[in-house]
């Protein structure tokens, strides 16, 4: 049991607004420091998908590819980062789905639009992201960050950064 | 658009050398429109998995050459590919990518209804044609049937047109990694699972293509992420297992000299392999379980045989591509001139232990998803050539390493892997089979 005392929802909701503010300002290092060692960072590609392994996503990434993903970026042989992606997260605010205060567990519901720009392009994405938090060492970490896109299916662009 | 290629063969001939291609292959509308409607036609292209239809009704629908198609499974168990289209106005009679459409198909618009071999079933007040030649007309004759389809261990082809190879002569021998792929299978057979992965590449289809035996550039294109891997993973401990990841990513950076000793293969009418001796994918790591299931189904020596073929990328020339050893498909869909869309697909082999699926969906997310980082290096090359040919000065392609004028005509041949003799080979075939009906 953890003695510390529960998060309060305005905390759970920075933590969301926190992260995709990382994101947009490329802090990767801190992003990345944002998670659980078993944190998975998952884009299905339907949004009814219950299974990351035998069912094909967009993206299902644990640590070790979140950070070779990071760790490209900085390669000056990232061809396609010529020149380099902006991205930018605009998050209607948070809703709190489900709380264990006995588990220390929360996960947070956000319409958002993505877009992302590389020279004369914007690519522009939508959908509803789910943060699954849980505390660990008195601190709030990312376990599961969802990525539900109004139009998985579709026949999508290059997606270079991070949504 | 122009008519500059519209009714001149000899001016399509003149854009295919046997050592290089002209720009306009890839970059004028004109010669993909006559694509569309020649070389695509007179092609066998992929319509899908037979796993797809398992029970009568099932259908799925795609676009070959520009023709809105159907596939569906026929109350006798087979096949049958149509045009969706309905024989009365022309509406689109099925909209979804998949589904099962009972005993018939049911025009949106006024209800034409089709058997599922194409025939018309019904239509509402049929005697307001009594006295017409409705009967006599290409209305009553239903959902125009595609003539040509053939299936092998489960792949549908079709071929639109009349003219071009029958199956058999067009595919010949390269068939063989279509069977490799199967016989992984200790039931020796497939099951399409997982979903498709739809990338949208804004370049011709044929950068792409050429790439999958393309053995030049993993080393390069792929530096930064496959690369990135090799590094992340060079100071960790040698008898540490790898994760799958690790394991897949990192032969992409292999040297020159390994690619090189991977040998490809070419055979008639545009189709090859690279990987004749071994690839990428030749390294990775047993799934427990798997072998003794395999020895059980044939036996100790044949199972060694499926093992040890480990082949690269095989491209059956246009539009299907596939990797045997990870059981997952990339189909190319030519959408307009600088517009392909590709679908990666992946396969359960039944009988064998779920890890290998877990394999299969791992690498196709991590090489085909549009968020794939080793997917956005390849794009960007594609897409810079898109953009580059349209300079002036130079308006040609040069595929001219390991050229060997002997190699022109030939049925089958093996050569060095970092040849591109693969794409020598497909600009021959996509002459004979673009001009056969101009």
């Amino acid at each position: 049991m953890s003695a510390i005392p529960a998060p309060t929802e305005r905390e759970l909701i920075d933590f969301v607004v926190h992260e995709a503010r990382l994101l947009d300002d490329k802090r990767y290092a801190e992003w990345l420091d944002l998670w659980s060692d078993d944190g998975i960072y998952w884009v299905p590609l339907s949004p009814d998908q219950i299974d990351g392994i035998h069912h094909n996503s967009h993206l299902y990434e644990d640590k070790l590819l979140r950070s070779l993903r990071v760790e490209r970026l900085k390669s000056p042989r990232a061809h396609a980062q010529q020149p380099p992606s902006r991205a930018h997260h605009l998050l209607q605010l948070p809703t709190l789905e489900r709380s264990d205060a006995t588990e220390q567990r929360y996960v947070l519901r956000s319409a958002f639009h993505y877009a992302e720009a590389q020279g004369d392009e914007t690519i522009f994405l939508v959908g509803i992201v789910f943060h699954h938090l849980a505390v660990q060492d008195s601190r709030l970490v990312l376990t599961m960050k969802r990525v539900d896109l109004l139009n998985a299916e579709a026949a999508l662009p290059a997606v270079q950064l991070f949504i | 658009m122009s008519d500059r290629y519209r009714d001149h063969p000899d001016r399509v001939r003149a854009l295919v050398e046997p050592d290089r291609v002209h720009r306009d292959l890839y970059i004028d509308s004109e010669i993909f429109a006559l694509e569309q409607e020649h070389f695509f036609a007179n092609t066998w292209n992929y319509i899908g998995h037979e796993s797809q239809l398992p029970n009568a009704g099932d259908y799925l629908t795609l676009e070959i050459a520009g023709r809105p198609l159907v596939a569906v499974r026929h109350d006798d168990g087979s096949v049958r590919v149509l045009m969706n289209r309905c024989a009365h106005k022309g509406a689109r009679v099925v909209s979804a990518p998949a589904g099962n459409t009972g005993r018939f198909f049911r025009c949106p618009y006024h209800a034409w209804a089709y058997n599922t071999d194409g025939s018309l079933r019904a239509i509402p007040l049929r005697s307001g044609y009594d006295g017409t030649r409705l009967a006599e007309c290409e209305a009553a004759q239903g959902l125009a049937p595609v003539k040509h389809v053939r299936s092998h261990r489960g792949f549908v082809f079709a071929k639109l047109s009349d003219a071009g190879a029958d199956f058999e002569s067009y595919f010949g021998d390269s068939l063989s990694s279509i069977d490799n792929l199967a016989d992984r299978s200790p039931e020796g057979e497939l099951e399409i699972t997982g979903g498709c992965l739809r990338f949208l590449h804004q370049c011709n289809w044929k950068m792409f293509v050429e790439n999958l035996n393309d053995t030049m550039h993993p080393m390069v294109v792929h530096e930064s992420s496959a690369g990135t891997a090799k590094r992340m993973w060079k100071d960790e401990p040698a008898d540490k297992p790898k994760p799958m990841a690790i394991e897949q990513f990192v032969p992409f950076v292999s040297d020159y000299k390994f690619f090189d000793d991977m040998g490809v293969r070419v055979f008639a009418n545009g189709h090859s392999y690279s990987g004749v001796h071994f690839s990428i994918h030749s390294g990775y790591s047993g799934v427990e379980g798997y072998e003794e299931k395999m020895h059980a189904a044939y036996g100790a020596e044949k199972s060694a045989e499926i093992m040890k073929i480990a082949r690269h990328n095989t491209v059956y020339y246009p539009s299907l591509t596939i990797k045997g050893a990870i059981q997952s498909i990339r189909v190319v869909r030519p959408i307009a001139v600088d517009k392909t869309v590709i679908e990666s697909w992946t396969f359960r082999l039944k009988g064998a232990p779920e890890k290998l699926l877990e394999r299969t969906i791992t690498y196709n997310r991590l090489i085909n998803s549009p968020f794939s980082v080793v997917g956005h290096d390849d794009l960007h090359s594609y897409r810079a050539i898109q953009s580059g040919l349209h300079a002036s000065g130079n308006p040609w392609v040069s595929l001219q390493r390991d050229f060997d004028p002997a190699e022109i005509g030939a049925s089958d041949l093996v050569a060095t892997g970092t040849s591109e003799v693969s794409m020598r080979n497909q600009y021959r075939a996509w002459l004979d089979y673009m001009t056969e009906t101009m």
